[in-house]
């Protein structure tokens, strides 16, 4: 029986940069930081409230799985914004909603109200795309 | 933009300054009044509002924010539990190692300990720390 979801993975364009982008702006931890090659890192992340769950800021590179022409579209679909990973909460949209765009977050959709709460839409340093939820 | 728009605007920023300045002085001596006055609220309305803003209030912010600066601290080659108690304005060892204990589950020496341990068992074998799935299709087995 699966119990939970421990891991799930964001493709980036830099580790660096994304790992500056999920620490800085939106105020995640790192909790594993391991190289595993040139410039490549086994880097993971969780909310300051959610530790039981780490994101994987995975690299794109030629190699293993993806040949040179896969990587090169994988980072072109990436940079397109194509990729949506998830949802994430706020206790207040509007406080969340006022820091990031402080800190140099791009929304593509401003606090809007829905049926089940209300919803901005923010993109990360690569172009991948994310919900941002206040329920109720 | 109608003036209500504007003023709830205006309390969010003021919310987001309160913030902020507990982000970039959580290691310093402050108190709630202090930060209250940062973003030019009374004590009691800003505790309600930084409450309802984060579900936290001020205080269980700032402890979250040096616990979790504690960690990154204890977890330095030749790091002291002292030091870093009060560099990180703890009242005292005894206190922070109360706090860190309800935080983290383990004292802060055993989570010295703890991360000497894993530094250790990392150099020594990195890929047993990564799931076995990524290393083999990512090709980091090679």
């Amino acid at each position: 029986m699966i119990s939970k979801l421990s891991h799930s993975s964001i493709y980036v364009l830099d580790q660096q940069s994304a790992k500056d982008f999920y620490v800085n702006k939106l105020g995640f931890t790192v909790e594993m930081e391991i190289p595993i090659g040139e410039n490549a890192f086994w880097l993971t992340v969780s909310p300051k409230d959610q530790k039981e769950i780490e994101i994987t800021l995975m690299p794109i590179s030629a190699g293993g799985m993806f040949d040179s022409e896969t990587a090169i579209k994988l980072s072109d679909l990436v940079k397109k914004g194509v990729f949506g990973f998830g949802v994430f909460e706020c206790v207040d949209i509007n406080a969340t909603y006022t820091e990031l765009v402080d800190k140099g977050v791009v929304f593509t959709k401003k606090p809007t109200k829905e049926f089940y709460g209300t919803e901005a839409l923010f993109k990360d340093d690569s172009g991948n795309w994310f919900s941002l939820v206040q329920r109720g | 933009m109608t003036a209500q728009h504007f003023s709830k605007a205006y309390l969010y920023r003021r919310i987001v300054v309160a913030k902020i300045f507990i982000d970039n002085n959580y290691n310093k001596a402050i108190d709630v009044s202090e930060i209250a006055n940062e973003a030019c609220f009374s004590k009691y309305h800003f505790l309600r509002l930084f409450k309802a803003s984060y579900g936290k209030t001020p205080y269980q912010y700032l402890t979250m924010l040096r616990i979790e600066e504690a960690k990154k601290q204890l977890g330095k080659e030749g790091a002291m539990v002292s030091s870093v108690c009060f560099d990180l304005n703890f009242e005292s060892v005894t206190s922070f190692t109360k706090l860190f204990k309800k935080h983290n589950g383990i004292t802060p020496t055993d989570y010295i300990n703890q991360q000497e341990n894993q530094k250790e068992n990392i150099r020594k074998e990195p890929l047993s720390f990564i799931p076995n799935c990524f290393a083999e299709n990512f090709g980091w087995t090679k």
